[in-house]
């Protein structure tokens, strides 16, 4: 292969195939290392440091994060191509925050586009607008996480405030083909009909935003951190009820936005 | 805009009460057909086979009991009892009455068996004793061949004890013109007989022959109508009254004459579905295309107002009722490969025309319809898939995946047509193909397939390699040479290639042995009536009366031979990390993993029970020699265990087939080749060739009882993987890499089928976005040229709470392989394996 955006290098620490809910179909997942934001939630803590970690699975030791060419990541995101295109998949970067590894991301997104892979991110939007800008040409779905309005609230619970993000989605949405937005529902955090409404009624305020995924809070990564030998804090919370969830649905759906649970 | 008219019909409250009939009582044993056969048998010594075949089933046909069971709209039972069966001593008797006393008992698939009944087969089996096909078939058998038998590299017990079955005759034609057209068709044919023809003899005695089937048949239906009108006579509720009348009217009309309605073409049917049953033991009486041949007279119907849609959907589902009411006794070796009582009676829906445009029909939907209202395992239901094939058929298929009844299978015309052409069917006939009984491809009512015509157990192979040839302490294959010689893998691989050329070749011995004792012993003019090309012939199908002619036996164990092999590849010659005479102590000591006493008594058991049902004798001391060799493989030193920990710690190390991963998979084809290819080149009687096929049925399980170690880290054992599908556990990317690793094999030249599992929780087909991904999956598949797939849609923890609890899920059936069968009825081993197959989820 000889284009050049094959070439970067980038650090990764995942890909999973057959995901069906982080954007449209079938589509493989591409794991990037280093976050911006702490969210106590979060379920892939391995993500946040850019550091390639050892995790003590249980006496069983895994190395988390390896440094890879773009060309490694396309071929074997390549081999379900199939899958793509029957259902409309394809790649997807999420992390981490690929807005962190910007020129990795965009040759990545590059790449995913010369073999005719259709692309999305799920991304905080914790970034310059310039390094965003530089994907979106080839950047199919942007998938944006907003977790809360009041600022202060945000970064108690991600450790980074709001406002760089809600600046960057009004500029995202003039610009991108497709934005999605996503609201991780934690209890004790969002879960309330009025937090919610706030977000699903800034999310409407986007120019071209219909769409709006409400994620409900799971405890999947707890055993994670335990393996990182770190402490989760929210371990007393319960996952949001059926009816709970329902309530909140209703309440995006009433200010005008196609709402679902679930990506 | 509507394509297709419909959009759901809700089930009639008479399909759940004719179910309940259907479980309230166990199985049972009967024993008129074998009285009446044997009768007429007695009755026509000396007579040509065909003409003593044709009036035994006359006679059966006359005498039988008839039974009409409670509420029952299409009619016609084989036994008087329901889930019961009849028994077919001109196949085989003795592993039957020698399990007098234990059937009701044994685990897999019990039968009741009363007194009298025994009382009156023993007295039947004395007339047997050496006339029956299977002594044939082994006086016929080479020496070696019966030797690799003893020693289960291979088994061709379906046959062997059995009819053949596995055919779809032409439903159609006696739809169009009944029994009494055939009949002509077959006179016509004898008057241009002249008596000094040199086939005269042959070809006028099998045309008579043909017509008194046609005839029995007939005599049956009139039966059915008599007995119809007099329990009208004698009933007090008026609704049931008109339905009796109504269906005296029908079986004396059909199947003698062309069908009128659409009813009478379901009552036809099913005489052609049940007799084609008791004229033989063969399984797989497969319906085939019934979305096809039936549709005319539902159209007509329709078209006129003479019918609702509701009325048709509710005779659809009393066929379909009617279809589990049939079992088959099997000896207790074949009940665990064939387990679940499962008579695979194939019915597919969908696909192609003959001339290549889409097939999908309003009766395409009703019969998915039909499986959702009954959800039992019969029949085998199949969904044909092409690029043409309409999105909402597919997702209205998906739907009945989600049930977890295990049902539908999905097969790809994309890869079958071209394959079934490759072995010289015309394209139309190839397109026009169903499936037969688990997985295999034919072109309905011109094919003998002999489709399932044995096991062929891979991992046994490289046993023989790692012994020389040697299995016991006697030589059971050709020399290949000490393993420790070995200096390239590529010896190593070969003298796998040469056991498996040995094999194959005395395998091919055993089924053309048991092929000709059919021919001679067990000829069947009632299903040649409606094969063809037999009337022209004047043959019937045993002696290669049909267009098509095939033996298609299957192997398996193409997973463990691919991790294996590669294992050796790796560890032994690339990277050196362990000698051969290493490899070849761990496996003799089973890695060092002992069984414990409990497990080595069970396996033990199981091993000689399995002896003694294939009519074996069993010594004390053998017995205590398989003790032996059972509980052997632990004891080894505490220092030699540690080896082994660290070898299969290097295996488990290593990637594995169902991964994606290039290098696995391409040695998977190359293994799947070393089956699939030598094969091609055999010929059976009938002027057919061999074709391969890759499925396991539910063998894996017990033949992996029977299989020592094997390199890729399986334990003595334990379950070979099935089809293939990667083995239980090792697919840990996902479903679309393990149907990448599946795809990579060569899906056209196993022109017999594939069989690819995939196990889903429920999860994974939630909601209309959960059934779109999953159409894809299927759809991205085929589009790499897979054949088939099928689902198995439960939770875990539902299989193991039935494993407990089994009273509380009688009904929760399961895809086992290539079928579906009720989970509570199965052994204990296979519903582990069944647990234990990885589990799909959307991540």
């Amino acid at each position: 292969m000889d284009k050049d955006f094959y070439n970067v290098r980038g650090r990764i620490f995942d890909i999973q195939k057959f995901s069906v809910h982080d954007g449209p179909g079938i589509r493989s997942i591409v794991f990037l290392k280093g976050c911006a934001l702490r969210c106590k939630w979060c379920c892939n803590p391995e993500s946040q440091s850019y550091d390639i970690q050892q995790m003590n699975m249980d006496g069983k030791i895994k190395t988390v994060g390896r440094d890879v060419t773009v060309a490694e990541v396309i071929e074997e995101v390549l081999k379900d191509f199939p899958y793509f295109r029957r259902s409309g998949g394809g790649i997807t970067l999420s992390g981490g925050e690929c807005l962190l590894q910007p020129d990795f991301s965009v040759a990545l997104l590059q790449a995913a586009k010369y073999n005719g892979i259709s692309t999305a991110i799920e991304s905080t939007g914790f970034a310059k607008y310039e390094v965003i800008e530089r994907l979106l040409p080839y950047l199919d779905v942007y998938l944006m996480d907003i977790k809360h309005m009041n600022s202060q609230k945000h970064r108690l619970f991600t450790s980074q405030p709001n406002e760089r993000i809600l600046e960057n989605a009004k500029k995202i949405a003039e610009n991108a083909k497709r934005l999605i937005i996503r609201v991780p529902v934690i209890p004790t955090f969002n879960d309330t009909v009025e937090e919610i409404t706030d977000i699903a009624k800034f999310a409407k305020s986007l120019k071209n935003v219909t769409e709006i995924h409400l994620l409900p809070y799971h405890k999947f990564g707890t055993d994670k951190y335990r393996w990182l030998g770190r402490e989760y804090e929210l371990e007393d919370i319960k996952t949001p009820s059926e009816q709970k969830m329902q309530e909140i649905l209703k309440a995006a759906e009433s200010v005008g936005l196609n709402a679902q649970i679930g990506g | 805009m509507k394509r297709f008219d419909f959009d759901g019909i809700a089930k009639s409250p008479r399909i759940d009460r004719l179910i309940n009939n259907l479980f309230n009582k166990a199985p049972e044993i009967e024993a008129d057909r074998a009285v009446l056969l044997t009768e007429a048998y007695k009755a026509t010594e000396g007579e040509p086979i065909i003409l003593r075949r044709a009036k035994a089933f006359k006679n059966i046909c006359e005498k039988l009991p008839v039974t009409i069971r409670d509420e029952e709209l299409v009619v016609g039972a084989a036994t008087k009892s329901s889930r019961s069966c009849q028994v077919f001593p001109e196949y085989s008797f003795e592993w039957l009455e020698k399990e007098f006393d234990t059937i009701e008992a044994r685990s897999a698939d019990p039968f009741y068996i009363s007194e009298e009944t025994k009382k009156e087969l023993r007295e039947v089996y004395k007339y047997w004793k050496g006339k029956t096909s299977s002594d044939l078939a082994t006086s016929y058998m080479a020496p070696s061949a019966l030797k690799a038998i003893e020693h289960n590299v291979f088994t061709p017990g379906n046959y062997f004890y059995n009819g053949v079955g596995h055919v779809t005759v032409d439903y159609k034609k006696v739809l169009e013109i009944g029994y009494k057209g055939i009949m002509n068709e077959a006179k016509k044919e004898l008057a241009l007989c002249d008596i000094s023809d040199a086939d005269f003899a042959a070809k006028s005695s099998f045309l008579e022959a043909v017509i008194i089937s046609c005839e029995a048949a007939i005599i049956f239906a009139k039966r059915y109508s008599e007995l119809a009108y007099k329990m009208a006579n004698e009933c007090a509720d008026s609704t049931r009254k008109q339905e009796l009348l109504k269906i005296s009217e029908n079986c004396a009309n059909v199947p003698e004459n062309g069908a009128k309605t659409f009813y009478e073409a379901c009552q036809s049917f099913w005489f052609v579905q049940l007799l084609v049953q008791t004229e033989s033991s063969g399984h797989s009486i497969s319906p085939g295309r019934f979305d096809q041949y039936m549709y005319p007279y539902y159209k007509k119907d329709m078209d006129a107002g003479n019918i609702t849609k509701e009325f048709a959907q509710e005779l659809i589902d009393c066929l379909w009722v009617k279809l589990n009411d049939f079992t088959k006794v099997r000896d207790l070796a074949s009940a665990e490969g064939f387990a679940g009582y499962s008579l695979f009676q194939n019915l597919i829906a969908g696909g192609q025309t003959p001339d290549g445009r889409d097939a999908t029909n309003d009766l395409s939907f009703m019969t998915i319809e039909a499986n959702m209202h009954v959800l039992l395992p019969q029949p085998s239901f199949s969904v044909r898939v092409w690029n043409g094939t309409p999105h909402e058929f597919m997702i209205k298929a998906a739907e009945l995946t989600r049930t977890g009844v295990g049902l539908p299978a999905y097969y790809n015309d994309e890869v079958i047509i071209p394959a079934l052409v490759n072995r010289g069917l015309t394209l139309e006939d190839a397109r026009n193909y169903n499936i037969i009984g688990c997985v295999e491809p034919q072109c309905s009512g011109k094919t003998d397939g002999w489709h399932d015509a044995a096991f062929f157990n891979m991992c046994r192979i490289v046993e023989l390699v790692f012994s020389n040839g040697m299995d016991g302490g006697e030589r059971i294959s050709v020399e290949t040479g000490n393993v420790e010689d070995f200096k390239t893998f590529e010896e190593f691989f070969d003298a796998y290639k040469a056991h498996m050329e040995y094999m194959i070749k005395l395998m091919v011995n055993a089924d053309n042995a048991i092929d000709m004792a059919h021919a001679l012993r067990c000829p069947l003019p009632y299903l040649s009536s409606m094969v063809d090309d037999c009337i022209k012939r004047g043959k019937s199908v045993q002696e290669g009366g049909a267009v098509y002619n095939f033996t298609g036996p299957q192997g398996f164990g193409i997973a463990n031979m691919a991790d294996g092999l590669y294992a050796i590849k790796k560890l032994v010659f690339d990277e050196k990390k362990i000698t051969l005479a290493e490899f070849k102590e761990a496996l003799k000591d089973n890695y060092g993993r002992s069984v414990d006493d409990k497990q080595a008594t069970a396996i033990t058991t199981e091993i000689v029970r399995q002896i003694v049902a294939a009519g074996q004798a069993v010594s004390e001391e053998k017995i205590a020699e398989i003790y032996k060799m059972v509980a052997q493989s632990g004891g080894v030193s505490e220092q030699k265990k540690a080896k082994y920990d660290k070898l299969l710690e290097m295996i488990d190390a290593l990637p594995k087939f169902g991964n994606d991963n290039s290098e696995v998979d391409a040695l998977a084809r190359e293994v799947a080749y070393t089956y699939t290819k030598p094969l091609e080149q055999y010929k059976n009687p009938r002027g057919g060739s061999y074709q391969a096929g890759l499925y396991p049925v539910s063998a894996n399980v017990p033949l992996g009882a029977q299989t020592g170690a094997t390199p890729d880290g399986r334990l003595a054992y334990t379950p070979v993987a099935d089809g293939v599908s990667p083995c239980a556990g090792r697919d840990v990317n996902g479903p679309t890499a393990a149907a990448n690793s599946v795809s990579k094999l060569d899906h056209f030249i196993a022109s017999n089928g594939t069989l690819f599992n995939m196990k889903f929780h429920p999860s994974a087909l939630k909601g209309r976005a959960g059934l779109e991904s999953f159409v894809s999956l299927i759809r991205a598949y085929f589009d790499q040229k897979g054949s088939h797939m099928q689902f198995n849609v439960v939770s875990r923890e539902t299989l193991r709470d039935a494993q407990k609890n089994p009273e509380n899920y009688k009904s929760l059936v399961v895809r086992v392989a290539g079928y579906s069968a009720l989970f509570t009825t199965l052994s204990k081993s296979l519903q582990d394996d069944i647990i234990n197959r990885t589990e799909q989820g959307g991540f």
